[in-house]
């Protein structure tokens, strides 16, 4: 049970593209109300994270199942500079960029699998996975 | 080949000079029909004939086309207004070949027929030329129609004397803050309020950034002596922020805006009653 739908990131209007599209997923999943906005949440961080610390990249909106439950895969990846020291990265209130610095280091709360494969002048690939309960 | 070439390509010209009323009155019939009496004859007569005549003057001069790509563009512009589709501009523009080429054959000229080739690329460049910016054309409107509804999007309503509400609906990003953060200011200094309700039930989402943009138009009213309430925090929105770790500080929040107007009446010292016939009864406190 694969459904899978890739979309550029390469304006602020295409975050808005990927959050409507994420939440649509996640309805069809079966998220609950609150499991739905976390996972919309973060998938509004990390593709902001892309689009300002990368220029832009993809990101693949997958519906996953593993038969006793259903759940969404989002997995972001940009050619951009990439993040040189991941702990520092993911640390809460670190930021290089003017936010609160709580965007990488919160969406890992609020999923329930979180993988950070960064490499500097290689760019990033973050994948999060969020299960129905 | 290119000696016969250019003798066939003068002869076209020729051909476009002695047969100008013709080919207009035709190339308007077709272009009227094909518009299917959507457009005033008479407008679209004047500057298809302006057109003509810059399309004269631009083969004769060579490649210099500068006033026709001119007069094109401005058709473009007047289309997309009107509400015509990209294929209606360029039929208009295309239909110009059909008019020549009844004209060439009536007049039975094999040089004019082979110069008909390179007449025929000819508007088809002029023709890709109105699509490219009958498109721009458009995507200027629909960035004018965008900055419109910005402004339409975030009205500052007056909810009591001294307090205002900014009711925000959909997404929130940098461009709609600062529309917002403006706007509410303005309002405070011209109403002289000292309480603000900013009410987010609207708002799908509160990532990072909506949340700084929030904080950072508390922390602007603040400066000016006003006081923020933020309410229509729902549920699930009180969770995620809590996920992410947002710290709203000593900041106001409600979850609806009843209550956030509750609040601020208290504040502003506005005394509610409920009494037995369940009206409301208010009484201010002169301070």
């Amino acid at each position: 049970m694969t459904d899978a739908i890739e979309l550029p990131i390469a304006a602020n209007s295409d975050v808005v593209l990927v959050r409507q599209r994420v939440r649509t997923s996640a309805q069809q999943v079966g998220l609950s109300l609150v499991d739905q906005t976390k996972v919309v949440t973060a998938a509004s961080e990390l593709a902001r994270n892309t689009l300002v610390y990368a220029g832009g990249g993809r990101v693949r909106i997958e519906v996953v199942g593993n038969g006793a439950r259903g759940g969404l895969r989002l997995t972001f990846a940009d050619e951009g500079p990439g993040i040189p020291d991941l702990e520092l990265a993911l640390t809460d209130g670190w930021t290089t960029g003017g936010g609160l610095g709580l965007g990488l280091s919160g969406s890992r709360r609020l999923v329930d699998e979180f993988d950070l494969d960064s490499e500097p002048g290689k760019g990033t690939r973050v994948t999060v996975v969020k299960w129905a309960r | 080949m290119t000696v016969h070439g250019d003798a066939d390509r003068l002869r076209i010209e020729t051909l476009l000079r002695e047969q100008e009323e013709r080919i207009l009155k035709r190339w308007l019939d077709i272009a009227g029909a094909a518009a299917g009496g959507r457009a005033d004859h008479g407008v679209l007569g004047g500057r298809m004939r302006e057109i003509y005549q810059a399309m004269l003057r631009s083969l004769s001069e060579g490649d210099d086309s500068t006033d026709l790509r001119g007069l094109l563009a401005e058709l473009s512009r007047i289309q997309a207004r009107e509400g015509f589709t990209p294929s209606d501009t360029a039929v208009l523009v295309l239909s110009v070949k059909e008019a020549v080429y009844e004209t060439i054959e009536a007049s039975e000229e094999t040089a004019a027929l082979r110069g008909y080739i390179w007449f025929s690329k000819f508007v088809d460049d002029l023709a890709l030329y109105t699509f490219e910016t009958y498109v721009t054309a458009r995507e200027k409107i629909i960035t004018d129609q965008s900055e419109q509804l910005l402004e339409l999007s975030t009205p500052v309503v007056k909810l009591w004397e001294g307090i205002l509400a900014v009711p925000l609906v959909g997404t929130l990003d940098s461009a709609r803050t600062q529309v917002v953060m403006e706007k509410l200011l303005q309002a405070l200094v011209e109403t002289g309020s000292e309480h603000a309700v900013i009410d987010i039930t609207g708002v799908p989402a509160v990532d990072t950034q909506v949340a700084q943009h929030l904080l950072k138009t508390v922390a602007a009213a603040r400066l000016m002596g006003a006081e923020c309430v933020v309410s229509g925090i729902r549920p699930q929105i009180a969770h995620t922020i809590v996920t992410l770790g947002i710290e709203f500080g000593d900041i106001v929040t409600k979850s609806s805006l009843s209550d956030a107007l509750a609040h601020a009446l208290r504040q502003s010292g506005v005394q509610l009653t409920q009494g037995a016939s369940k009206r409301v009864v208010v009484a201010t406190e002169r301070a």
